[in-house]
């Protein structure tokens, strides 16, 4: 074999195993959400969203406390976070564009990004279920915007950024003042940035399950008291899935299809929006 | 744009703000996985005749004296009864709910529910991790005809803090000096071997799905899961099978005494009948949280009156009538009944 | 700032967006602090190197050390990585180098999906589907396989479970591959094409220019990522805490079951009764913060680097 040869045959080896290796990647992606669809259409019946859980044992029940719960931890988390981190990330790429200060923000941002998320939990029982006493879905939705906070104001930032500074010059020339500016000409250029940034957030808190073991706790009743420990889908997937009832296991699979769906689909929307938006 | 997103966040505000108006009377309790099948039983039927939810969580007896202790719940539950000194300086009352038996469980292939005898020595040694194989020769000693697989045993612990775990050790610890000498009796020890489930729940279900695994679960789980059942050799010397009357047996010669707190544990129980490794489980109270104490204590009286055939078909015992006064004599006496 | 602030609306809207961005720093701080002063009580009674070493977790005696903890966290951590590196980075290059053109958003999008399922899913899928098949096929086939060899082998002795170490690498592994991918692949994007240009000029293969070219131009920034991706898997709780068993020790063999920090605090926070043990839960909260810390400091330098090698 001639050496050229054999450097072309290393070279179809070498690239064919990189092309299973995206095989392999679609192959794992293709099994999960393959399985979790034929296991979870199986459980899905109407009164999993109508009624409330059963005791072990009994037949029937359904999860329409952990859906309503999820949305309620999710929604209010999001109306804490969103505005936290928007307005945070308006801060450093516009008032401290430059300075260190935004520099010093925005890695602690990224701290606050890889903390794990059970030690946000740990850290919002320490300072929010302790001192009122009982766990509540407020801690819970705390934890989440804490989780929510620096992903916005990263998303928030870069998009800001990429506004030209001239958009901003000819407001300035018409005399309006840098508050007007951002709300008025730079949020409406980035807007759709902005908004692909918390649906991503919102996508990847509302999967979470760790923070909320020992904050928002659970529930086995219907409630929307957020000062009581409310139940969550994902809480109660964790709980339904650890335990030995088939029932419980068919249930965990159609919730675990539900929430996979969202989020995929809110994932999906956002990054649509930025390819379509940004990627001209 | 920018309006229309204003008043949207004002509406879902303002019906965050009205919503606690849908919950009804709420009680939290927390605590051990053994009666979670029986009190959420009760807690159905309850709210369906009263209305009031008892919202009870089961994260291990570990869980429950945690919660109540730091006071973020309103009752916690423990198979592992605290005794006197330690109620006194958590300050907490407790009685005692009901009675049930703790089941050494097995996923043997061909051996069904009951077949296989084990003495305290042979489960001892299994848990130490000195019998590895189901074909050892201590265990086909006690079980001619029996066809044992040449398996290494997969053993199945609890991975979270049990009261379900305190009776089992409680028992062992009873019965093998080599068990009390190096591991000891507790909630949460330290395991020579195997594999830890969270909850009863998560034992049943790695001993569902482990071929070759033994684990130990309160009874009520191994009947809804199908798992097999081990018959064990009791103190009195007999084989026995857990069941409701060898439940009852064990609980027969149970004095509980109020003055105490009724702090007993059920272990080893010398009736002929009697099944090794009974426990009754305990409800914890917070001596100062009066108003939510009669609300739990309602909620027990009510399922002293009225749960007792539920108990009974999860295979619990129902305390004798006369525990039951007792009981509510302490609860008067504490100014909570 | 090239204009004025006027008085008023404008001092408000600043403030807002500072107090803002100054909730980042002082949860930050919060954290740290909480963190610590949770775990004081831990700390001083073991002292901060003696609780890392020590191999006892016993709540009955209250004797805590992280070592088995921490081992489940770097193993499990480090086989992922060593399982996800290559397949993530063989993506890359079918991304940018092999896909037809057209293809390439679609694959990206796909590999990405990956990242958005939630990490429960992974969790529940893992117990249900992929645990038995690794106890009754893969583990079985490794341990005549590979387990016969001299070395290698101690890894894959005892009783293949399914729920142990190996399967809860697999599940950490199928989770950071995307990140990892999508890292490298905007790295491998980077090179610029002159330089890959003139290297096909000279007859380069396909290949050699990946190997010789693409790679040692972006193996800074991959390699940041793959810190990066590592940092995720550490912190990783609901699809490792399925899987792995749940037991405190350290082994060698693959197939045993092991406890990571993550599962620690998620399996026994609600219930630890006495001080100390709540306080070293703290104490592991603690190591897991600096550790991962640690990983996103190396990773960020790494990325920093390798951005201002293509500055240049």
């Amino acid at each position: 074999m001639t050496r050229r040869t054999w450097r072309k045959f290393e070279s179809s080896l070498a690239l064919s195993l990189c092309a299973f290796a995206a095989f392999i990647g679609l192959f794992w992606l293709v099994f999960i959400l393959g399985d979790v669809l034929i296991q979870g259409i199986g459980a899905l019946n109407l009164s999993l969203f109508t009624q409330d859980p059963v005791p072990p044992g009994m037949d029937g029940g359904g999860l329409r406390n952990a859906f309503v719960g999820q949305f309620l931890i999710t929604v209010v988390a999001t109306l804490i976070g969103v505005p936290l981190g928007v307005l945070g990330g308006t801060f450093i790429a516009e008032y401290a564009r430059g300075k260190v200060i935004a520099r010093v923000i925005s890695d602690l941002s990224d701290i606050m990004v890889s903390v794990p998320s059970i030690v946000v939990g740990t850290f919002i029982y320490a300072i929010v279920v302790l001192p009122i006493g009982h766990f509540n879905g407020w801690a819970g939705a705390i934890a989440l915007a804490v989780i929510m906070i620096p992903v916005v104001l990263r998303t928030t930032e870069s998009m800001l950024t990429l506004v030209p500074w001239t958009l901003r010059e000819a407001a300035f020339a018409l005399g309006a003042p840098y508050y007007k500016v951002i709300v008025q000409v730079v949020y409406r250029g980035a807007a759709a940035g902005i908004f692909t940034g918390v649906l991503l957030s919102i996508a990847r808190v509302a999967g979470e399950t760790a923070p909320l073991l020992f904050t928002s706790f659970s529930n086995n009743f219907f409630s929307t008291d957020m000062n009581q420990p409310i139940s969550s889908l994902t809480v109660t997937i964790f709980q339904y899935a650890m335990g030995p009832y088939d029932d419980w296991h068919r249930q965990a699979w159609a919730a675990s299809l539900i929430i996979t769906l969202v989020i995929l689909l809110v994932t999906v929307i956002g990054r649509a929006i930025i390819k379509v938006r940004y990627q001209k | 744009m920018k309006r229309s997103i204003w008043r949207i966040i004002a509406v879902v505000a303002m019906a965050l703000m009205a919503m606690p108006v849908f919950a009804a009377d709420t009680i939290n309790g927390a605590g051990a996985t053994f009666p979670y099948p029986v009190y959420s039983a009760w807690a159905y039927n309850y709210n369906k005749t009263t209305g009031v939810r008892l919202n009870y969580q089961s994260i291990g007896s570990g869980g429950g004296q945690k919660q109540i202790s730091a006071r973020t719940v309103d009752f916690g539950a423990s198979d592992a009864p605290l005794d006197p000194a330690k109620l006194k300086k958590m300050n907490l009352y407790q009685f005692p709910a009901v009675i049930g038996g703790v089941v050494p469980v097995v996923n043997i292939k061909g051996v069904s529910a009951g077949q296989l005898k084990l003495d305290s020595d042979t489960l001892c040694k299994i848990f130490l991790g000195e019998i590895k194989n189901w074909d050892d020769g201590a265990i086909a000693a006690l079980n001619q005809g029996l066809d044992l697989p040449n398996k290494d045993i997969t053993v199945v612990h609890r991975a979270d803090g049990s009261g379900t775990t305190a009776i089992f050790t409680t028992y062992i610890s009873g019965v093998c000096p080599a068990w009390k000498e190096k591991v000891g009796a507790g909630k949460a020890v330290d395991w020579p071997v195997g594999m830890g489930g969270k909850g009863n729940e998560g034992v049943a279900n790695y001993v569902k799905r482990v071929p070759a695994s033994i684990g130990y679960v309160e009874f009520a789980y191994a009947k809804q899961n199908n798992l097999a059942h081990v018959k064990l050799k009791n103190v009195a010397g007999n084989f026995v099978e857990p069941s409701f009357a060898t439940f009852k047996d064990a609980a027969a010669t149970a004095d509980f005494d109020p003055s105490k707190h009724f702090y007993l544990w059920l272990t080893n129980a010398p009736g002929e009948n009697a099944w090794p490794i009974a426990g009754a489980t305990f409800i914890l109270l917070a001596k100062e949280k009066t108003e939510s104490n009669k609300k739990v204590v309602a909620f027990y009286d009510w399922s002293f009156k009225n749960g007792d055939k539920t108990a009974e078909d999860l295979v619990y015992i129902p305390l004798p009538d006369a525990l039951k006064t007792k009981i509510r004599a302490y609860w008067k006496s504490n100014g909570i009944y | 700032m090239p204009f004025r602030i006027k008085r008023g609306p404008d001092t408000i809207f600043y403030g807002l967006t500072a107090v803002a961005s100054l909730s980042v720093l002082l949860i930050i701080l919060g954290i740290v602090i909480v963190l610590y002063k949770e775990a004081a009580l831990s700390i001083g009674k073991f002292g901060v190197w003696r609780f890392i070493v020590s191999t006892e977790w016993n709540p009955v005696r209250e004797i805590f050390g992280a070592a088995t903890n921490i081992f489940g966290t770097v193993v499990t951590t480090a086989l992922s990585m060593i399982i996800a590196l290559p397949v993530a980075v063989g993506i890359a290059v079918f991304m940018t180098e092999i896909a037809p053109k057209p293809l390439r958003g679609t694959i990206g999008a796909a590999i990405e999906l990956l990242a958005a399922i939630p990490s429960i899913i992974y969790g529940m899928w893992g117990l249900f589907t992929l645990a038995p098949i690794m106890s009754e096929y893969i583990e079985p086939a490794l341990q005549n396989t590979i387990g016969k060899l001299p070395l290698v082998g101690i890894l894959f002795q005892g009783t293949p479970l399914g729920i142990d170490i190996l399967t809860a690498s697999v599940i950490l592994s199928i989770m950071i591959i995307p990140f990892t991918a999508s890292i490298s692949r905007d790295a491998f994007n980077l090179t610029p094409s002159v330089v890959k240009e003139s290297a096909y000029g000279l007859g380069a293969t396909k290949w050699e220019v990946v190997k010789n070219v693409v790679l040692p131009y972006s193996k800074v920034g991959v390699f940041g990522g793959a810190v990066l991706s590592m940092g995720r898997a550490l912190g990783e709780t609901m699809a490792v805490a399925f899987v792995l068993g749940n037991s405190h020790q350290i082994t060698s063999s693959l197939f045993d079951a092991a406890a990571t920090i993550t599962v620690t605090l998620a399996n026994e926070f609600t219930e630890a009764d006495t001080d100390i043990y709540l306080s070293s839960l703290f104490n592991l909260a603690l190591i897991l913060f600096v550790l991962s810390f640690i990983t996103l400091a190396i990773a960020k330098f790494f990325l920093f680097r390798a951005q201002r090698k293509l500055a240049r």
